[in-house]
């Protein structure tokens, strides 16, 4: 089920499906590490709750809500691992 | 040229050692933050700053380095995480990697996080087959239990590879240009979708009659596809491509694009063709890396940025760097200030004794020799001392974490967290925060940042701060940091004051996105920190004392000596600009004390003084007691003191900062701008702690 990455709690894990805003700003999420298929695990939040720090290919990114909104996630229950 | 440490010394004797005129450029890419400019500062010797954070260099460097023989020329780009010209620094690296005739690209990784790094690496292998990758910082790999099996990603790459630890010192970077001489096989080349592979081949035939390579016409078939007009045709000048072709291939990709578009199963070309980089990147780290993935935060990250930990921890960090820099500023200075006033004495006595006139003796002791002995005993001290604590722990990894607790704040006044990189960075030197605002992207927000960056009090400004807390105000050095911990939680407050304003007034918008990365902690190099930035800090200090110093010292002295009717014309000045001072609860003799001490804010106080004693006692101003007393019988009280301060902080950027100011935004009227806000509040401030004193 897809949801978006701003819904993901502190120690949650959840597969990266796709970026949906447009523009320099999808441009610079996909350099940084979020494309189809990586993992990204949610570290924690800032002490004022926003913005909050993900684990991506081995880096830590902060994101604030609304960016992370941009991105949809799933947990990959229902994809394969290989 | 001047006498720089590349033209003396042992630099010099090593340029002159006989070499073959072998000469080869380097250029350095890679991600932000992978020690691009450690590796350089390593091998060429020079002492770029660094500091463990995305951004540190925002500009091109150059040095250069001789090894077995050989002269190489090192150009270290700006970071960035891929060619598509987001941002000034990407345009900076694309048109290097591009255009620049350098022969070879080293692209240097962050061997933990290779997978984030491999699409640069395969993006600039698409324009520079003969690149070569530097997997750097192996040691804190192998700390996170990573291993890469080099020669396997080196055959896969058709690269040279070469593993090393930059921070271990020039010996270890060596190895890398050892490997320049290794011989490159086929380099690895992306797959793309198969309709943009077919593309591509029909771009090669059409190009191979002009003499194209195969990597040239993929290179050309990949940019007719971005909008990019004006980059595509440097590119086929660069090629040597005739006009006639361009257009040619020109047509034959918009149909192609049209074409593909029609098909509703693809998926836009720009994201076939990262995902098609993400995904190579991702398999080649599948077959070389193992490795633990980092997922939960770090004890020290659960500590330094928790919910309940955070703030006191950074207000207790800032607390007592500026605890160490009061008292340990104490002891040094009293030294100082003691062979300074006997190096006047001696120096008077020596220059009546060679038979100079009275008033050149005058002019040389007290014009110049007190100016610059003041700049050296009170304030450098104080700089000396926080400027490498502030290193230390810019090199730890903490700056991005305190722009990562206080984003939500800049968010709310419509501004970008990483302002608060910019303003620890203005605690330094405002200059330097300016220039370091490029690391905010959008123009409205980095507008934002430069033109309250001088709220920040500077090193500069800092030890003034100091003598006026401990003056008027505290008996200890504890309570005088406690002073001037308030005074910057104050700047911090009018900078989110301020910024709020603007963006809701003449800066309109809306906060803009924001990525910030937070690097993992490194352990500083204590040692190499303090050797350096002691140096480094009083050098330029000395430097700008005497190169500023002085002359304002002597204009001080001339003022104070010509005379227009029955007063000088420093008290003319001074007598002008008092109205203005004294609703501001200050006076006239200390506007004019930062007019004059605009190019360095580090001699407000000795033009002040001057001012004061107006050049003609004798008083020696050898301890803080006798300064106290000067300013005492000037009709200084509490509320002077406080102004004092405030104006300290608040008031027009110095020249240096002004100038970088006019470089950055290339616009008078920001530059003019960057003057009118922080004077206009400094003076509002000063006049309503004036009128709150007069009343009560």
């Amino acid at each position: 089920m897809k949801r978006s990455l701003d819904t993901l709690q502190p120690g949650d894990c959840a597969l990266v499906r796709e970026v949906i805003c447009q523009g320099p700003m999808r441009r610079r999420l996909r350099d940084i590490g979020f494309t189809a298929d990586t993992t990204v695990t949610c570290l924690g939040r800032s002490p004022l709750g926003d913005p909050t720090a993900y684990a991506v290919k081995g880096a830590v990114l902060a994101l604030r809500r609304e960016d992370a909104a941009t991105i949809l996630v799933d947990d990959g229950r229902d994809t394969t691992w290989d | 040229m001047g006498l720089t440490r590349t033209s003396t010394g042992r630099a010099a004797a090593r340029h002159n050692a006989p070499i073959n005129e072998e000469e080869h450029t380097l250029l350095l890419a890679g991600n932000p933050n992978v020690g691009k400019s450690t590796l350089f500062n390593a091998l060429t010797g020079l002492h770029q700053h660094t500091g463990n954070w995305s951004g540190k260099t925002v500009t091109t460097a150059i040095g250069s380095c001789i090894h077995k023989g050989k002269r190489f020329t090192l150009v270290d780009l700006p970071g960035c995480y891929s060619l598509a010209t987001r941002s000034a620094e990407e345009v900076v690296a694309r048109d290097s990697i591009c255009f620049d005739p350098a022969e070879r690209v080293i692209v240097v990784c962050d061997a933990s996080c290779l997978e984030r790094n491999l699409p640069l690496l395969l993006t600039i292998l698409e324009y520079r087959p003969r690149t070569i990758l530097c997997l750097n910082l192996m040691d804190e790999a192998t700390k996170n239990n990573i291993t890469i099996d080099q020669k396997r990603l080196a055959k896969k790459l058709g690269i040279p590879v070469v593993a090393m630890s930059a921070g271990r010192g020039k010996k270890e970077c060596l190895k890398l240009l050892d490997a320049l001489d290794t011989p490159c096989s086929t380099p690895y080349e992306v797959r793309y979708h198969t309709d943009i592979e077919n593309y591509m081949t029909d771009i090669q035939a059409l190009t191979i009659e002009a003499g194209f390579t195969r990597q040239q016409a993929r290179v050309l078939a990949l940019r007719l596809l971005d909008a990019d007009t004006a980059f595509v045709e440097r590119l086929a000048a660069a090629y040597g491509c005739p006009a006639a072709l361009r257009q040619e291939a020109q047509a034959l990709a918009d149909r192609f694009q049209n074409a593909y578009a029609a098909d509703s199963s693809h998926q836009p070309i720009e994201d076939e063709i990262t995902e098609a980089i993400a995904l190579a990147a991702s398999l080649l780290v599948q077959n070389t890396v193992t490795q633990e993935v980092r997922s939960a935060p770090g004890r020290v990250d659960r500590l330094l940025l928790g919910r309940f930990t955070a703030f006191p921890l950074m207000l207790g960090l800032l607390f007592l760097i500026l605890w160490i820099t009061v008292k340990g500023a104490n002891l040094p200075s009293a030294w100082l200030s003691f062979i300074f006033s006997q190096l006047e004495a001696l120096a008077s006595r020596g220059l009546s004794a060679i038979g100079l006139p009275p008033l050149l003796v005058s002019l040389c002791c007290e014009g110049v020799l007190r100016v610059v002995g003041w700049v050296v005993s009170v304030m450098l001290p104080p700089m000396a001392i926080f400027f490498p604590l502030f290193t230390i722990l810019e090199d730890i990894g903490y700056l991005p974490r305190v722009a990562f607790s206080l984003d939500r704040c800049f968010k709310r006044c419509h501004a970008c967290g990483k302002q608060a990189l910019t303003m620890c960075m203005g605690m330094g030197c405002n200059a330097a925060g300016v220039v370091g605002c490029r690391i905010i992207d959008s123009p409205r927000e980095r507008l934002i940042a430069i033109l309250t960056n001088s709220f920040m009090p500077c090193n500069g400004r800092f030890p003034m701060l100091i003598v006026l807390l401990s003056l008027f105000f505290a008996a200890s050095g504890i309570l005088t940091a406690v002073g001037l911990g308030g005074m910057i939680l104050l700047s911090v407050l009018m900078t989110l004051l301020i910024a709020k304003l603007l963006s809701r007034t003449v800066l309109k918008g809306v906060p803009s996105s924001f990525t910030l990365e937070l690097p993992p902690y490194r352990t500083p190099k204590i040692g190499q920190i303090l050797i350096r930035s002691l140096l480094d800090r009083t050098l330029f200090v000395l430097g700008r004392a005497i190169a500023v110093a002085a002359p304002t010292g002597l204009v001080l002295w001339l003022l104070a000596h010509i005379s227009i009717g029955t007063s000088n014309l420093l008290q003319h000045l001074s007598l002008f600009l008092d109205p203005l001072g004294q609703i501001m609860g200050l006076d006239g003799a200390i506007l004019l004390a930062f007019l004059l001490g605009m190019p360095a804010n580090e001699i407000v106080i000795p033009i002040l003084l001057l001012c004061y004693l107006n050049g003609s006692t004798l008083t020696d101003y050898a301890s803080l007691a006798d300064l106290k007393q000067i300013l005492l019988a000037n009709n200084w009280n509490t509320v002077t003191a406080i102004n004092m301060m405030l104006f300290t902080v608040f008031h027009w950027p110095c020249s240096t900062t002004l100038l970088t100011i006019r470089k950055e935004t290339g616009s008078f009227r920001q530059t003019a701008a960057a003057v009118l806000i922080p004077t206009i509040l400094g003076i509002l401030l000063c006049v309503t702690v004036n009128a709150f004193a007069f009343l009560f």
